[in-house]
Order: C-alpha cells, then sequence, then structure tokens
C-alpha cells in the first residue's frame, strides 16, 4: 500500500478549564491546593487516510470527533500528537510555511447559516480565496474560476452579486462547498456537512459531494453523527468513544460484523425504515463527561461484557480477521 | 428566485431599516430636524447675515439687542445680540457648525481607536485582551470631564491664551476622542468575541488568510452596526461634553464660539436682564442633542445588538 | 367521536405585506390511544400544527378558520382560561429543548408539585408521591435523589426523561412531542422513545409525534401525515405509507434516505427546495420539484383521493387509481 496522504499519531487535545493561577486555587481540609481541570477532547488517536477515500469518523457528542478534524486543519494545535500530510509534518508549521497546505487542505462547516460571512457577497467570498492563493491569475481567469466553480455546484452564477442570507441552507451549503474546490484542494476535511439540512437536501448535498470526489480526485475525511450516512458514503469508517478510536474497519465489515460493543449498540440504535418498533441494544447509564476519564477502557461503565481488566487497562487497537482493528479486551480475549 | 441582479438602492429600499424608518414618526421628524442643522451649519457662511470672526463687522454700540418682537429690537439682529454685539443668529450658526464638528470629529477619533483596541483585544484575547481593558477600565474610572479639564488646564497654562485660541478646536477633539474610545472598544470588544465563534471566520481561517486580513475584511463588518449605533449617541455626548467645557472656560474661546461657550458667555448678562443670549443657544443645544439620542435610540431598536450601554 | 379532530384549520401569521398562510385547510383526527406520526422538513409547517392545537402559537400567528375538537369541545373557540385548564392537564406538549419546559432555578420536586397543584386540589406531600412515582415510570436511576436536584445537574437525556415524567403527571388523554430527540445522541434518542412508546401503550395515552425522522415515525407510529408547504399531502397508516408510498414528494423522501441507496451509489434526490411561505407556488404546492406535474398542477390544489387505506392530494395518483378503474370495468 502507499504512503496516506494524512497521517495523525497519537494526536491528545486537552482544553483546560481551569483559567489562571488564582483561580485554581481551592481551599480544602485548612489549606489550599491547586487544582486543575482539563477537558480531555482527544486521548490519542492514530488515523491514516488513504488518497481517493472517504474515511468517516463517527461517534456521539463529545466522543471528539469534530476536535480531531479542527485539530487536522490547524485550527487547534494539538497538545501532543503529530499530523503528517503527504509525508510532510504540519503540525508545527507557521507564518509562510504552512500556506502550501492552506490551498490542498480544505474544509466544510456544519452550519451553512454561519460559515458565509453575511456581509460578502457569493462573488467576492469566492473570488477571494483564489485571489488569495493564485495572486499571479488576471482578473479574467479570477472570474472565469469563480463561475466554473458556481456552476459545478449548481449554483446560477448570475446569482453572485447576492448576499448568503438570500439564499437556502442547501443552496448555501453548496456555497460553501464551491469556496472550498475554488482552491483546487486535494483533501476535504467535512465536519457534519449535511445535519443541519432537510432530508430532501442532504441527499441532494451528499451528491455533489460525491460528484466532486470523482471529478477532482477528492480524499475526504467525513465527520457525522449519522451512521446511515457513514454505510452510504465512507470507504472506511472509525468509531469514537470519549476521546478514543474503538473501532476501525471497512464499511461494509464494519455494518456486517461489528465487533466493539460500542459499534454493535451504535449499529442497533439507528431507526430503520423497516422497523416496526425499537429494537436497540441498552447501554447502561449515559456517556460520562471528558473531564474525569474513566480507568481502562473509557467504555466499561456501559458495557455489559466489561470485568476487571477493563476497568484497569486500557485496550490497543488489534487487528481483526475481517482487516479491521478494534480495541477491546473482550474480542482479544474471544469472549465477544 | 430570479436570476434579475437586484441594485443596492433596490435593496435598500426593501430593507427592513428603510420600512421602519418610514414608519417611525419621530425617526423621521429627527433626521429632519438634525438634517436642517448640519446643513445650516455647513452654509453657515453663506446663509448668516455677518461673520461673527470678522471684528470689522461688529459694533460694540449693538450690544444687548433683543430678540425681534421685544422693545428695543433691531430687525437687522432678528434673534437679538450678545454682550459684545455680534448678530446671535449668525454667531448660533457658526457655533452650531463648532459643536458639530468637534462632535464629529471626537467621534471619529474615538472610533478609529476604539475599533482598533477592541478589535485588537477581542480577537487576539489573551494578555493583549487584559492589558488594554484594563487601561479601559482605568481610563473609564476618571470622569471624561474631569481628564479634560486637567488635559486643557494644562495645555492653557503652556500654550498661553492666545494660542490656545487657535489650536482650542482640535484640542477638544483630542481631548474628548480619547477619553471616550473605552465606550467604542469596548462594544467592539463584546460583539469581535460572538463573531469570531462563528464558521465564516474558522473558513477565513482555514483558508490561510492572515490576522490583519481577518479582523478587518471578515470580522469588523459583521460589528458595525452597534459601533453605529453607539456612534451615534457618542456625537451628542461629545457635543455637551464639549459645551460643559466651553462653559467652564476650558473650551472654545469667545472669539470662534461654539454653543457651550456662547451659553458661558450670555450667562453673565442673564442677571441684568439680557436672557436671550443664554438661552437661545442653549436651546438650540438641547434641540440638536435630543435629536441625535432620539435616532440613536431608534437605530438601537432598529438593529437590535444587545450592546454594551455606557 | 374521535378524541381529537382538526378540521380545516387555518394559520396565518400576520407580517408586513400580507399574512402568511402557514396551514392551509389541514384536517385530521386522533383516536384515544393512538400514535399519529407527523412528518415534514422545515418550513412544512408540522410544528405550527402541534403548537395551535393547544392555542400556543405565538404572535404575529393567529389561528385564522377552522375546528379543533377536543372530545366535542372546540379548542380554537375557547378562552384562555379555559384553555389553561386544558394544557399540561389533559394535553401535555413535550419540546425539542427541555429547558422550554423547565425553569433552571427550581428544583426538579418544586416544578412537577407546583404543575399538579395547578391544576388539582391536593396536598404538597401527596403532589409529590406522584411526582415521584412518574420519575420510577420514565426509570430514572434514583428518582427520590432528582426531585431535589437542578436541571443543570442532569444530562441531556435525563432531561428528557424528566420532561416526559412530567408530561405523564396528570395522566393526560394526549401527549404532543415536537422533535423531542433531535437534539439527543443516536443512543439516547432510541433509548427516549423506546420510552415514550412503551408508556403510551401502558397508559393508553395518545400520541401526536412531530418529527424529520421517518425511520422514527415507522418505528413508533400507527399512523402517520405528510405535510408540505402547509398542507397535508398524504395520510394514512404508517406501514402503508412507508412501504408503498403514493406521493411524488412522500416517495422522494423515502428515496432520498441514505439507507435506500446503493452504498457508494448517487441517491435519488428531489431537486429544488421547499418553498418559502413568502412565494407558495399556485396548485400544487409541490409542482415545480415535481417529476410528473403537468399543467393541472399548476392550476389548483388537487383534491384528496384514496388509494388503499392512504389519502393522498395528487392529481397523478389520481389518474392513476382512475385508469386502473376503467382497466377493471373494460374487463369486466
Amino acid at each position: 500500500m502507499t504512503s496516506p496522504l494524512v497521517k495523525i499519531r497519537s494526536l491528545e487535545k486537552r482544553f483546560d478549564l481551569s483559567g489562571s493561577l488564582l483561580e485554581q486555587l481551592r481551599f480544602e481540609n485548612g489549606r489550599f491546593r491547586r487544582k486543575q481541570e482539563a477537558v480531555h477532547a482527544i486521548n490519542g488517536v492514530d488515523l491514516d487516510v488513504h488518497k481517493g477515500e472517504t474515511l468517516c469518523v463517527v461517534g456521539e457528542s463529545g466522543c471528539g470527533k469534530s476536535t480531531v478534524a479542527r485539530t487536522v486543519m490547524g485550527l487547534l494545535s494539538p497538545s501532543a500528537g503529530e499530523i503528517h500530510y503527504d509525508g510532510e509534518r504540519i503540525d508545527h508549521l507557521d507564518g509562510k510555511a504552512v500556506q502550501p497546505y492552506r490551498r490542498k487542505m480544505q474544509m466544510i462547516f456544519q452550519n451553512p447559516y454561519a460559515s458565509l460571512n453575511p456581509r460578502m457577497t457569493i462573488q467576492q467570498t469566492l473570488e477571494e480565496p483564489i485571489r488569495f492563493h493564485y495572486p499571479q491569475w488576471s482578473a479574467t481567469e479570477v472570474r472565469d474560476k469563480v463561475h466554473e466553480v458556481m456552476h459545478s455546484v449548481g449554483i446560477d452564477p448570475d446569482w453572485g452579486s447576492r448576499f448568503g442570507h438570500e439564499f437556502s441552507g442547501g443552496q448555501r451549503q453548496r456555497i460553501a462547498i464551491a469556496r472550498a474546490l475554488a482552491v483546487d484542494p486535494e483533501f476535504i476535511v467535512a465536519d457534519e456537512p449535511i445535519s443541519a439540512l432537510d432530508v430532501s437536501i442532504q441527499a441532494q448535498v451528499l451528491n455533489l459531494l460525491m460528484d466532486a470526489q470523482e471529478s477532482c480526485s477528492l480524499t475526504y475525511l467525513f465527520i457525522t453523527h449519522d451512521l446511515a450516512v457513514v454505510e452510504h458514503f465512507g470507504t472506511r469508517v472509525a468509531v469514537m468513544y470519549l476521546g478514543r478510536v474503538c473501532e476501525l474497519a471497512d464499511t461494509k465489515t464494519l455494518f456486517a460484523t461489528p465487533r466493539h460493543p460500542y459499534t454493535q449498540a451504535l449499529l442497533s440504535a439507528i431507526p430503520r425504515l423497516e422497523d416496526d418498533r425499537p429494537n436497540h441494544i441498552r447501554l447502561q447509564g449515559e456517556v460520562p463527561t471528558p473531564v474525569q476519564l474513566p480507568s481502562g477502557c473509557v467504555f466499561h461503565g456501559r458495557c455489559p461484557y466489561a470485568n476487571d481488566r477493563c476497568r484497569q487497562e486500557i485496550p490497543q487497537l488489534i487487528a481483526t480477521d475481517g482487516g479491521g482493528q478494534v480495541a477491546c479486551h473482550a474480542v482479544e480475549e474471544g469472549r465477544l | 428566485m430570479t436570476t434579475a441582479t437586484v441594485s443596492r438602492w433596490d435593496r435598500f429600499r426593501e430593507s427592513f431599516f428603510w420600512y421602519s424608518f418610514k414608519r417611525d414618526k419621530i425617526a423621521i421628524l429627527s433626521t429632519l430636524v438634525l438634517l436642517l442643522m448640519v446643513l445650516a451649519a455647513i452654509f453657515a457662511p453663506w446663509l448668516a447675515p455677518t461673520d461673527p470672526y470678522d471684528l470689522a463687522q461688529i459694533n460694540i454700540m449693538n450690544s444687548e439687542l433683543p430678540p425681534v418682537g421685544l422693545d428695543g429690537a433691531d430687525a437687522a439682529f432678528p434673534l437679538g445680540t450678545d454682550a459684545q454685539g455680534r448678530d446671535l443668529l449668525s454667531t448660533i450658526l457658526y457655533g452650531t457648525r463648532v459643536s458639530l464638528l468637534i462632535g464629529f470629529g471626537a467621534v471619529l477619533l474615538q472610533g478609529a481607536l476604539g475599533i482598533l483596541f477592541g478589535l485588537l483585544a477581542g480577537y487576539l484575547g489573551g494578555k493583549v485582551d487584559a492589558v488594554l481593558m484594563r487601561i479601559a477600565d482605568v481610563q473609564l474610572s476618571f470622569s471624561t470631564l474631569m481628564v479634560a479639564i486637567i488635559v486643557g488646564a494644562v495645555f492653557k497654562a503652556s500654550f498661553g491664551n492666545l494660542m490656545f485660541g487657535e489650536i482650542a478646536i482640535y484640542m477638544l477633539i483630542f481631548i474628548i476622542g480619547v477619553a471616550e474610545w473605552p465606550q467604542i472598544a469596548r462594544t467592539v470588544r463584546a460583539s469581535v468575541l460572538a463573531e469570531k465563534k462563528k464558521e465564516y471566520v474558522d473558513a477565513a481561517k482555514v483558508m490561510g488568510f492572515g490576522t490583519g486580513r481577518i479582523m478587518f475584511r471578515h470580522i469588523l463588518p459583521n460589528t458595525l452596526s452597534p459601533i453605529f449605533v453607539i456612534a451615534t449617541v457618542q456625537i451628542a455626548n461629545a457635543i455637551i461634553s464639549e459645551a460643559a467645557l466651553s462653559f467652564l472656560g476650558l473650551g472654545m474661546p469667545e472669539t470662534q464660539p461654539s454653543l457651550g461657550s456662547l451659553i458661558k458667555s450670555g450667562f453673565d448678562y442673564i442677571q441684568s436682564g439680557s436672557w436671550w443670549i443664554t438661552l437661545i443657544p442653549g436651546l438650540v443645544l438641547v434641540v440638536l442633542v435630543l435629536v441625535i439620542n432620539l435616532l440613536g435610540d431608534w437605530l438601537r431598536d432598529v438593529m437590535n445588538p444587545r450592546l454594551y450601554k455606557g | 367521536m374521535a378524541l381529537l379532530e382538526v378540521n380545516d384549520l387555518d394559520v396565518r401569521f400576520a407580517v408586513r405585506g400580507g399574512d402568511l398562510k402557514a396551514l392551509r385547510g389541514i384536517s385530521f383526527s386522533l383516536d384515544k390511544g393512538e400514535r399519529l406520526g407527523l412528518v415534514g422538513e422545515s418550513g412544512a409547517g408540522k410544528s405550527v400544527a402541534a403548537f395551535s392545537i393547544l392555542n400556543l402559537i405565538a404572535k404575529p400567528g393567529y389561528i385564522a378558520g377552522g375546528q379543533i375538537l377536543f372530545e366535542g369541545r372546540d379548542l380554537a373557540a375557547m378562552s384562555e382560561r379555559e384553555l389553561r385548564g386544558i394544557r399540561g392537564n389533559r394535553i401535555a406538549m413535550i419540546f425539542q429543548d427541555p429547558m422550554m419546559t423547565l425553569n433552571p432555578v427550581l428544583t426538579i420536586g418544586t416544578q412537577m408539585v407546583e404543575a399538579i397543584q395547578a391544576h388539582r386540589k391536593i396536598s404538597k406531600k401527596e403532589a409529590r408521591k406522584i411526582a415521584l412515582d412518574r420519575l420510577q415510570k420514565v426509570q430514572i436511576p434514583s428518582p427520590e435523589k432528582r426531585l431535589d436536584q437542578y436541571p443543570h445537574e442532569l444530562s441531556g437525556g435525563m432531561r428528557q426523561r424528566v420532561i416526559i415524567a412530567i408530561a405523564l403527571l396528570l395522566d393526560p388523554e394526549i401527549i404532543i412531542a415536537d422533535e423531542p430527540t433531535t437534539a439527543l445522541d443516536v443512543t439516547i434518542q432510541a433509548e427516549i422513545m423506546a420510552l415514550l412508546l412503551d408508556l403510551c401503550e401502558q397508559e393508553n395515552v395518545a400520541l401526536m409525534l412531530i418529527t424529520h425522522d421517518l425511520g422514527v415515525v415507522s418505528q413508533v407510529t400507527q399512523r402517520m401525515l405528510v405535510m408540505y408547504s402547509g398542507r397535508i399531502i398524504e395520510q394514512g397508516p404508517t406501514r402503508e405509507i412507508i412501504n408503498d408510498a403514493q406521493h411524488p414528494y412522500t416517495q422522494g423522501l423515502i428515496n432520498a434516505l441514505p439507507q435506500m441507496g446503493e452504498p457508494g451509489e448517487r441517491l435519488f434526490q428531489i431537486p429544488g427546495s421547499m418553498p418559502s411561505l413568502k412565494n407558495v407556488p399556485t396548485g400544487c404546492p409541490f409542482h415545480p420539484r415535481c417529476h410528473f406535474a403537468t399543467e393541472q398542477c399548476k392550476q389548483a390544489m388537487p383534491e384528496y383521493v384514496r388509494s388503499g387505506n392512504v389519502n393522498v392530494a395528487c392529481y397523478e395518483v389520481a389518474n392513476l387509481i382512475e385508469q386502473e378503474k376503467r382497466m377493471q370495468e373494460a374487463e369486466s
């Protein structure tokens, strides 16, 4: 196999909650103590994204999937770990050195109502990145490119002088996709790009993303909570829980034979059209807060198969016979 | 959706702004009055019967003439004359000009400082924010008038009366502008904090745009409406501050009177029965400040920003 | 007689430039213990329909016509005072955001006791006992503890359980649930939906479930109505509609779901988007997006025709039924 386009290695991200030194001081049992708290959003994630594939990252809120996306794009700096693009480490680059990657790597956001600058026309929104990354282009070249991308996402180029708020949610998301495509990227991170849209519009946008992938040979890192979309759209899937990857496999394999108990529960919870009643696997309790991580396997508190080892030892990803990877002691020991 | 492009003017005419303006009688009236006063001030040299700055046109024999309609009035001076024999109508026209100039000038300066510091504090955050906002706090804890009095007095003492008279207008713009920038800076900072969380700012960062471009091209235009509202109110405040300073003798000299210094100059004669020298410019000042404040209120309602009211 | 019967309901929003018609001639009924799903995309009017039943639409919205008969009495014509006796008591509502119901500064127990005492003259102690019983019913862990907790101390899923407990406090006849699980995670959503379904069955409460999720509708409801641009375009038994939708919009909605497509293939897509209330097309509101649209569709809104147990408003479906009938006549 060729080397991956994007390589994420033992990535960690903590958000400090405790504020300044003065705010950290607590008075307990007759003495002052310094108390530091942090949200452990990502706790050691390794992922490879291969050229031309769509890697989907799924999980529930607080699992760190969006943090992975934002860290890969450089919107957040990692607390530990490395991010490589095409063999180059990029997480510590700054200023001029990072500019080429700012063109090659693009992002599509969740909320099309917030991701377009309300004071800019569509033409301005699309022209600015092209002018910025291709300063040598003439005005005509820039305009032609804007027309081309608007055309490719199904927005009439004559609407360029309008503002974002004059468009519907679906159209705005098309414009946001056009902005990402305008600078000819190789890799696109899509952070829940359809979850703010209506059902009939979701299909339009997913089709558009698939068309764009084919015609521009794009690689996607697709963040979503919607497993039905993953099944349709993803080449491979990474399931995240509390900042860790608990299962990673080809989409087909994962949906046919989910190994991790959490993946199994997640799959069973999708409301399917053919169901007459909810028939999900019942989990105990709810997702713990990422402030105080459980010891051992992060899932042990809700897992029906948890034993003492699960409560103490953190499971590592191991290869399964299906070609995937799973982090679960029960699978490793053959209990599951 | 039609494909026809809409001009800016059409867009404006269809906007909520214009719609609510048309329906608000107070806003329309205030705008008309303000427009009238601004135009009168701008065209004062052509409108005024005499030039109050030109000593040759002043005759001390005409001093303290009452307005038309009262005993001893002279038809040449419809609003009467002041203690030096200047035509009060002309003096008020020129005075409004000076007051408005200082008001707008001071707010321009406040705006420039406030926007710059507010953007830096809000967008960069951290230490920059802490330092700038503490400076703003310290400055706000002194009353504007107090600062102005001290600075004004120092300048007056070091330049002497004559020199001070020449630079007074710039001085006042500078003092009021510098003393009140924290008001605007805080408003800007608050909106920047709200805006910078929005995804369009992330989108700009992902594109690789620099900090300056993101702050000024992307965030600033989205914080303009609260700035606009607070700036309107600040113009009125600046005019009042100037009037107060002038009244205390630290503002415009009597040779180039503003509304405030006119009120002050007439105040000495109120006991001798020449009330109009104080009252008429006072009324003009009240009307001017009132219409600006009414417009400011209306703007705030229309734009409805959750703004910090200083 | 049906428990709830909505006849020809018109709801409008008075805005500048005239009224916007949010609901145009909505009719449906709900029997005792029945579970009905209201499906549609945003802007279809499904939430307006839910809110107008208890006359909870906020200004500038108003009911412009039609009846809402609850046990034979017209809710649309009732005074605010009379309505208050029904809201929360006979008909309860569950909102998408639990914090619309919960007051952040009062404990769960206080709020539940207040809700009971607003409608029943009983002591605080008895009210607390009822509250505890309902919290047990929604399977909240350690219910006694929850009574003295504040809403912010609970997780999203637990808050929604509390909301369901509050809805059940006074043994209502109907629960109207407006997207009750949309803000929740998939696994929690499944739990809450299953709970709501179980409780409605046990207590024989009628449920009106407003949602955009066809999967949830098929799991929970017995009958469903599909709304588009302020009208009901299809209504009938859920299974029948899901398996064999008649209206082109319903078909499109179902076929656009990723679970209906072959992995990696393009999804079926309905072109365009729902018209805004400001410019609703003439005739059938769906015609600009419809593959089958003819001149007739642009002229007038189609009448309902019956296909199996389903009522559909579509000329194409009407024509097909007509053709079939003629074929059968020709054969016999």
